[in-house]
Order: structure tokens, then sequence, then C-alpha cells
């Protein structure tokens, strides 16, 4: 994958040996390499050329958000392309896809680690990053979307003067809940996991600024095994806390729809279908954004084809999942022989969105079955584009899912179509302004990959294994009673 | 390779210009095997106020060092029950009931129908309910495991040693505290040097 030099080790970690570990760390065989490589980002004087031309535009895209919002709250939701049937549309879209983009990070931080996926450790950081950044990204629309920005705080139960409360039968407010307290927990097991690589990052530093912005938020962490135990039982616990809540969170959202009596919309398969499709979507976008990351940064050692091989199966899987709910849902259409039912669904393929439906289909049923071939899954470009389909296809679902049944439901009297205006593009396209933004600054200022975490994979952490040293032979006598630990 | 290169008269530039008080000796290790060899020495020696400092959690180090299991777990498990108390009350007060209490200011609930549903609509009440306890036990979770540790303490006298910043990068640390109450300046150091390490260095309170 790399040319290398004499002195290092060729190694093709993609091929699958039976009864041996592919090694998760390529060419470093010493920690301080492991830091060496990944503070080297952080501690350059420039970053690469490509960060600051990608920084420029993700802040132009940024301030088109801005803009947006801006014209928006001035002017009132009309600016937007929404009417009387479709009140939902390109906002809800987005809000569902970011949502959806950032169940990824948490299925690899929290999902993978209690399945001991090791290989989780070289790509948890920045998708539990990419986690962070969408769901902020996701918070914004339903914000927006109420149309009096300043009455957002209704949708929190605040004691106020009017007595008035929000209404909890209604699974909009478990939304509200799901999703902030997402957000809470995705960025405390962050910044958790990140606090021993912020404070190798405090060790290291040269400039007093740098000392002291990463030591306050290296908490003063000096390693120290009692402080490491009662850390590791907290990281377990989030990682189990984190699993069922990143599980109910498209659940709820997909609540949003499937409680409503909407044809379409009224369907028990929408929980497992949205987080399959979150799962799905997600990992695009990891792969999406590791690929540059690794060139950029020179992290090929580190996130290696072998964790981009994986992630593609996880898209093959997640993608064959995301197939079968889509015809599962003709064929309840068909089965529970309910005219609407059937109407929207034919409506949905054959109607005026037919296009979307089909950019659906091909973008997240066909792309991800050319991951069944090894070359494809193992090939940097053919991923990269691969990926961008399923981003492209899994943005599609949301608007076919809402727009579809929105515009033709029961009375054909009531139907409209939605046509967005240059706001909803502006503020769809915008909010990835606002994600790469956030994540160009973290990939400039905070560690990219979980060096404790990498450290501790590598067959040398192993202290009766290859980091046995010179007193390797104890470990014999001692090293069984200890393992259970 | 295992010169001990500091005493500490050695280490002159780490130290304070007036002599103070010890804080305790570290020795460094060049791998987690050793350093594990070397603290199941340090705890049958008897020492209580010691402590290794690894740059990842090594395994099985817990055991060597006769690390207690922590109560973290327990505490999780309340504040995780708390939520979802305190979310099934907030519903039922704001949605169900009608009570005038006083919660900072005076609060009325509000019953109210919605689509034929009962006031007290349990099924209804579960999402939030859940999410709140994984919010509360989150919280608890990673509060308590800073205090427990005792952090955020952004000075340490270990950060004095220049030595010591390699505890986060590539090496590894046995620190053995005056306060011990077996610590004797030079019997401690002397049991050091009986473990092997690559150094040893004194550092000031």
């Amino acid at each position: 994958m790399t040319t290398l030099d004499s002195k290092t080790l060729i190694v093709d970690n993609t091929v699958d040996a039976p009864g041996e570990r592919a090694p998760l760390v390529l060419n470093m065989d010493k920690f301080s390499q492991v830091t060496a490589t990944v503070c080297r980002v952080n501690e350059a004087d420039k970053a690469p050329f490509a960060w600051y031309v990608a920084f420029a535009g993700a802040l132009g895209l940024l301030s088109v958000l801005g803009a947006c919002i801006g014209y928006l709250i001035i002017t009132g939701v009309g600016v937007w392309g929404l009417n009387n049937p479709v009140m939902w549309a390109y906002d809800i879209t987005n809000f569902v896809f970011w949502v959806g983009i950032g169940h990824a990070g948490t299925l690899i931080s929290a999902i993978l680690f209690l399945f001991r996926q090791k290989w989780r450790t070289g790509i948890n950081r920045f998708a539990e990053a990419m986690t962070i950044f969408a769901v902020i990204c996701a918070g914004t629309f339903p914000g927006i979307h109420v149309g009096r920005v300043w009455f957002a705080y209704w949708l929190f139960p605040i004691p106020n003067q009017m007595e008035m409360w929000p209404q909890f039968r209604s699974p909009l407010l478990w939304d509200v809940f799901a999703v902030s307290t997402y957000f809470t927990v995705s960025l405390l097991f962050w910044y958790t996991g990140m606090v021993p690589d912020l404070a190798t990052l405090r060790d290291r530093a040269k400039g007093k600024v740098q000392q002291l912005a990463y030591g306050i938020f290296a908490l003063g962490w000096r390693g120290s095994n009692r402080h490491w135990h009662r850390y590791e039982r907290a990281y377990l616990l989030l990682a189990a806390l984190s699993t069922p809540l990143v599980l109910s969170v498209h659940s709820v959202v997909s609540f949003d729809f499937a409680t409503s009596q909407l044809p379409g919309w009224h369907t028990t398969i929408f929980p497992p279908y949205f987080v399959a499709g979150a799962i799905f979507s997600g990992f695009a976008m990891v792969v999406t954004l590791a690929v540059p990351a690794r060139e950029l940064f020179g992290l090929k050692d580190l996130i290696t084809l072998r964790h981009l091989d994986n992630m593609n199966k996880v898209i093959l899987v997640t993608g064959c999942m995301v197939g079968y709910a889509y015809s599962m849902e003709f064929f309840i259409a068909w089965y529970s022989g309910a005219m609407y039912e059937k109407f929207a669904f034919i409506n949905r393929a054959f109607g005026q969105y037919w296009w979307a439906y089909w950019i659906m289909v091909s973008c997240n049923v066909i792309t991800p079955q050319l991951f069944w071939f090894k070359r494809i899954r193992t090939s940097i470009p053919l991923m990269f584009v691969l990926s961008l389909f399923v981003n492209v296809g899994m943005w599609f679902e949301r608007f076919v899912i809402i727009v579809t049944s929105l515009a033709n439901d029961f009375l054909p009297s009531s139907w409209d179509l939605f046509t967005p205006t240059w706001v909803d593009i502006g503020t769809m396209v915008g909010a990835f302004g606002l994600f790469f933004t956030l994540f160009l600054l973290f990939c400039r200022y905070l560690p990219m990959i979980a060096m404790a975490e990498v450290k501790a994979v590598m067959p040398q952490a192993d202290p009766h294994g290859a980091g046995a040293g010179k007193h390797g032979h104890h470990g014999h006598a001692h090293g069984h009673d200890h393992s259970h630990h | 390779m295992a010169t001990i290169v500091t005493n500490p008269s050695d280490t002159k530039a780490e130290q304070p210009a007036n002599p103070a008080k010890l804080y305790g000796y570290i020795a460094e290790f060049e791998t987690p095997g050793d350093l594990m060899a070397a603290a199941e020495k340090v705890r049958d020696a008897g020492y209580k106020w010691w402590d290794c400092h690894t740059p990842f959690p090594v395994h099985g180090l817990d055991g060597a060092m006769g690390i207690q299991r922590t109560w973290l777990p327990i505490f999780v498990f309340f504040a995780g029950m708390t939520g979802t108390i305190a979310a099934f009350f907030l519903q039922a007060f704001t949605n169900s009931w009608d009570l005038h209490v006083w919660a900072g200011v005076w609060v009325t609930g509000y019953p109210f129908l919605i689509s034929g549903k009962p006031a007290m609509s349990l099924p209804a009440f579960i999402p939030v309910m859940f999410e709140l306890t994984i919010l509360f036990s989150a919280l608890a979770c990673v509060k308590l495991m800073f205090l427990f540790n005792g952090l955020p303490q952004l000075y340490h006298p270990l950060f004095r040693s220049h030595r010591f910043r390699r505890a986060t990068n590539d090496r590894f640390f046995i620190s053995i505290e005056a306060r011990d109450p077996k610590f004797l300046p030079r019997k401690t150091e002397e049991f050091l040097r009986t473990l092997d390490p690559v150094a040893i260095e004194a550092v000031e309170d």
C-alpha cells in the first residue's frame, strides 16, 4: 500500500490468515512512534496547504448557512418551499440525515468496543468527533424550523409564567430528549476518551499557550494506574450506556413518522430500518472523511487499509439491510391490502418524485453491492466515490420518505408538490460548511487518533507477550491470576 | 542500559533553589512487562502510597498493584434510577396531575386531553424515562470517575520532572511517595534499585 524503504516491513494487513491477527498498526514498533505520528499534525507550525483550502471553502459555506438562517429568521419560514400538505421537507430531511451520520461514530466507539473489535481504536476518535459535529448540524434544523426561533425554549420543560408545558405524549418531544441526551453523552464519551491524549499533547507542548490550553483540558491527567482503573470502568459503562442510547435515538426519530397516520410513514419497520440506514450513512461519511484525512496528515499506518476494508464491509451489510427494508415496505403495502398504503408506495416509485426514489435505490441498494469484491473494498479511489454515492442516496432516502408521503396523502384535492427555494438549498449546502469547519478545526488542534488506545492494542503493550521486556519470564507465573481483573 | 542516572543531587535543574520537602521517588521502566514485575514487588513490599504511571492502561496491572475494584458502577446505577424516577415525575406532573408545587417558583401541572389519550399515558412516558436514565447515568459516571480520581488537579509535584513527561508517551513509571509509612529515603531508593529500572529520580514536593 505504501512505498517502503529497506528498514520497514511491507505488510498487506487486509489478508485474512486464520489463526493470525492482522496488525492494526503498520511500520511502527515503538509507542513513541505512535505519539509522534499523531501529535505531528497538531504540533506542526503550519497545516498542509490543502487544509487551508478546505477550511476557506468550509467557512464560505458556513457563511452561506449563516446568511440563509438570518434571512429565514428575519422573514419567516415562508422563504422555504413548504406548502400546505408538505410542511416538512428539506429541513427535516437534513435533520434526519445529520442525526443518522452521527450514528456511525457511536457504533464505532460503543458497540465495537463492547464487541472487543480492536480495529476501532484507529478510527474511533474522529468518528466520534464526526458524531458530535453531525448532531450539531442536525440540532440546527428543528431549531430554525419552529418558525419563531426565539420561542425554541418552549421545547424544554422550563417553568414559565404562562404555566405552559410541553406535550410529553408527542414523539416530537421524545426527539428533543433523545437528541439532546445523545449529544451530551457523545460529548462526554469523546472528551473522556481524549483526556489521556490531551495530557500527551500537554507534556509535549513547546509553547506556553499550547501547554496551558491542553493542560487545562487534560485536567491534570498523569497516567496513574489508580486513575486508569476507574477510567476504564467508566469508559466501559459509557459504552454500555451509549449502545442502547444510539439505537433509541434513531428509533425515536423514526417515531416522529411512524406514530402518525400518514400512508408511507405509519409502519412498524421504521425503527430498525432507520437505525440500519443511520449506520449505513454514517459509515459512508467516516470513509469519506478518513480517506482524505489519512492521506493529508500521514496517518496511513494507523488508519490502515484493513480499517477501511472493515468499514466497507459494514457498509455492505447495512446496505443490504436497507435494501431489505425497501422491499419489505413494498411487500407490506401490498400484503396489508390498504389502498392508501399501496398507492403511497407505487407513487413513490412511479409518481412525480420517481427520480428521487430511483436515485435512492441506485445509491443505497446497488452501490454497496460492489463491496462484495475485495478489490473494490480495498481500492481507495473507488471506496471514496462509492461512499459519496451512499451519502447522496441516504439524503434522498429521507427526502423520499418525508416529501412523497406528505405531498400525496389521502385526499387528492389537498395534494401539492414541493419545490425547494434557494434558501432551502443554501441551508442544506451551508450545513456542510458548519460540519466541515468544525471537523477541520478538530483535525488541526485535537488528537485525531486515540493514541492511548492504539498503543494499548499494539503487541508491545502486552506485558506477557512482546512487551514483556527483560523480565519476560516472570509473566507466566502470575499472568493468569491477573488477566481477569 | 539500566544506568541509574539520577540521585537527588543530580537533578538540580528540576529542583527549586531552596531545598524543599521530598515528594517521593519515581522509577522509570521501558516496557509494560518490566513495570508489571516491579509493581508486584512494590505491592509485596507493603507500600501503600505508591502508583504506576503508564501511557495506556496496562492489562493486568490492577492485580499486580492490588487495586480494589471501584464502586463506581454502583453509584452510576443509582444515578440512572434517579433519572428514571425524575423523568416519570416530570412527565406525570406536567401532563397528568393538577398540582401546585414550589420548585424555585410556584408551578402548576396542566393535564389536557389530546387525541383522547389518558392524562397518565405511561407507555408514552417511557422514551423520555429511558433517555433521562442514560443521561443521569452518563453524567454521574464521568463526573464521579474524575472526582474519585481527584481530578481536575492541574498541578502535581510529578509534573516537575521532565523525565516524567514520557509517562504520557512511551515510558512506564512507579512512584513511591514520601508520606508512605514504609518510606525511608535511603532504603526506598535501594529498594527501587533492586527493581532494575532504567532510571530513578527524586521529586520535590
